[in-house]
């Protein structure tokens, strides 16, 4: 420390101070809105019947884990979104791998795709209990079909941007084009396939939750629904709260996982 | 002297829905072992066009192509090509660059991988084998690029522009030590550039191409009366300019 100069040190401080102020502000808030959440709930200012309040959530939230019920919940939601996210990861990459295989397929099939990418998904999901009933399946399904199709537009339009002159240099090796694929286009499209993951995992999450409001009977969604309907407003925004959770946790498996590519790629 | 590569009456031209574009008419010349060759012509001209047909990338339209003797399509003989840009691949050691060749062709063995050590060794890369590409200097990144081609012992090097991405101090340094490795390599190379002071510093023969459709306008020998041939010593001689100025003119004349 004695050999840093007193400007750097100056400078040091700052950078410090400024850090500082960032993490207390974001606490501050959080804490200020709970308390006056609280507040004007106990107080009477806000119907603490629609509005609940954080002592409430959390007391129902201390009953759901004592009875375990909310583990069900949870575990499904979880589940499912899971299992629609893997899906839709594994079947955009062969998908977009195939389109980017055959530049006629592609072209054939473009419109198609464009117009269900478009398409509001949250519109097929009636559709999907009729086909596959209320099932898991359909929970599943309804999932992977918000986030498939602009996984593929995605995948695709970065595979088709991989710099040429790499890909003409392993044709000047004597390359086949499916190692043009395996040494050029998949390893340097890494960053474009985790960025895909983030923006997928919330989206399957938001399709999950849009099945489970039509065809469950347990998970996050169902709760949501179900404590709307009978008005029981904490178990509500606790669902609410679970779910913000649950979204931050997936996200930030995801980050470290990009963290853990960067040092490999 | 035996022919490392031969082309005979070439004629390549592209396609699209507004009609087509002749790139090249008529091209015939040959290259012996270990001979350098330079070709120039006027930018867009088809000298890029020409490499490809070479490498086997494209096919001509017209006419025919031998590798030490054997038609292009039956050949087995190594074709190295250096492009405009080094294209280390940024997710790759050094080494693993190096050795991509190799692993494409299935050619990895002890022997071979000794051998990717070894020239990284002689030419000075030893110490940044596991570095990332970005570590290295625009220098040492053509040096690894030419390292990847070489280790997998091309007879024939094919040379697009490999310097034109640097700068020009760079670019003189780099181009001089390519050349140098290239004739101590003993191999037959072929460079494409627009650069007429690159081309008279490192190659035996000038192929002056037209402007498009390229034809062969003229081939001029350089022959240099120096101790010790060197792109240096050779920009510093007297035939240097005399050569220079005969080019230019010829690149410039109308026909």
């Amino acid at each position: 420390m004695s050999n840093l100069s007193k400007e750097q040190y100056r400078y040091l401080l700052c950078v410090k101070k400024h850090k500082r102020i960032v993490r207390v502000s974001r606490i501050l808030i959080l804490l200020s809105f709970l308390f006056i959440w609280e507040f004007t709930a106990n107080a009477g200012i806000i119907d603490s019947f629609i509005f609940s309040s954080p002592s409430k959530i959390a007391l129902c939230f201390w009953g759901m884990l004592l009875d375990k019920s909310i583990f069900l919940h949870l575990g499904i939601t979880l589940y499912e979104t899971v299992i629609s996210f893997l899906l839709v990861i594994i079947t955009s990459i062969l998908a977009a791998v195939a389109l980017w295989f055959s530049a006629r397929l592609s072209e054939i099939l473009d419109p198609y795709l464009v117009v269900l990418n478009s398409l509001p998904k949250s519109a097929l999901a009636p559709l999907l209990i009729v086909w596959l009933g209320a099932t898991r399946t359909t929970i599943i399904v309804a999932g992977m079909s918000v986030a498939i199709f602009g996984s593929i537009l995605n995948l695709y339009t970065s595979f088709t941007t991989v710099d040429p002159g790499k890909i003409k240099l392993v044709y000047t090796l004597r390359g086949t084009k499916y190692q043009a694929l395996t040494k050029v286009v998949l390893p340097s499209s890494v960053p474009a396939i985790i960025s895909n993951m983030k923006v997928n995992i919330g989206l399957c999450l938001v399709g999950v939750i849009i099945g489970e409001f039509l065809a469950a009977r347990n998970g996050l969604g169902y709760l949501i629904i179900y404590s709307s309907q009978v008005f029981k407003m904490d178990w509500l925004l606790m669902s609410i709260v679970l779910l913000c959770i649950m979204a931050t946790m997936l996200y930030s498996l995801i980050n470290l996982l990009e963290k853990w590519c960067m040092h490999r790629f | 002297m035996e022919q490392v590569l031969e082309l005979k009456n070439i004629h390549y031209a592209y396609h699209n829905l507004e009609g087509e574009t002749p790139a090249l008419s008529d091209i015939s010349f040959a290259l012996g072992t270990g001979e350098f060759v330079a070709i120039v012509g006027p930018s867009g001209c088809g000298k890029s066009t020409l490499l490809s047909l070479i490498a086997g990338l494209l096919v001509p339209e017209k006419g025919l192509i031998k590798i030490n003797g054997k038609y292009l399509r039956e050949s087995t003989t190594n074709v190295g090509y250096m492009l405009q840009h080094d294209e280390l691949f940024e997710w790759r050691t050094v080494y693993n660059n190096v050795i991509l060749g190799l692993e494409i062709q299935h050619m990895l063995t002890a022997r071979t991988r000794e051998k990717a050590h070894e020239l990284l060794d002689f030419y000075g890369l030893r110490r940044f084998e596991k570095a990332r590409p970005s570590e290295l200097s625009g220098g040492m990144r053509q040096r690894a690029a030419l390292i990847r081609t070489l280790v997998l012992d091309p007879d024939l090097l094919l040379l697009d522009e490999p310097f034109s991405a640097l700068d020009y101090q760079t670019r003189l340094t780099v181009g001089d030590d390519i050349g140098q490795i290239i004739r101590q390599e003993k191999k037959a190379a072929l460079l494409v550039t627009h650069d007429l002071s690159e081309a008279i510093s490192l190659a035996d023969r000038v192929i002056i191409l037209s402007g498009r459709p390229a034809t062969i306008r003229q081939t001029i020998p350089l022959i240099f009366d120096l101790d010790e041939d060197t792109p240096l010593a050779r920009r510093n001689s007297p035939e240097f300019k005399t050569y220079f100025n005969l080019i230019w003119k010829e690149l410039n004349t109308d026909e």
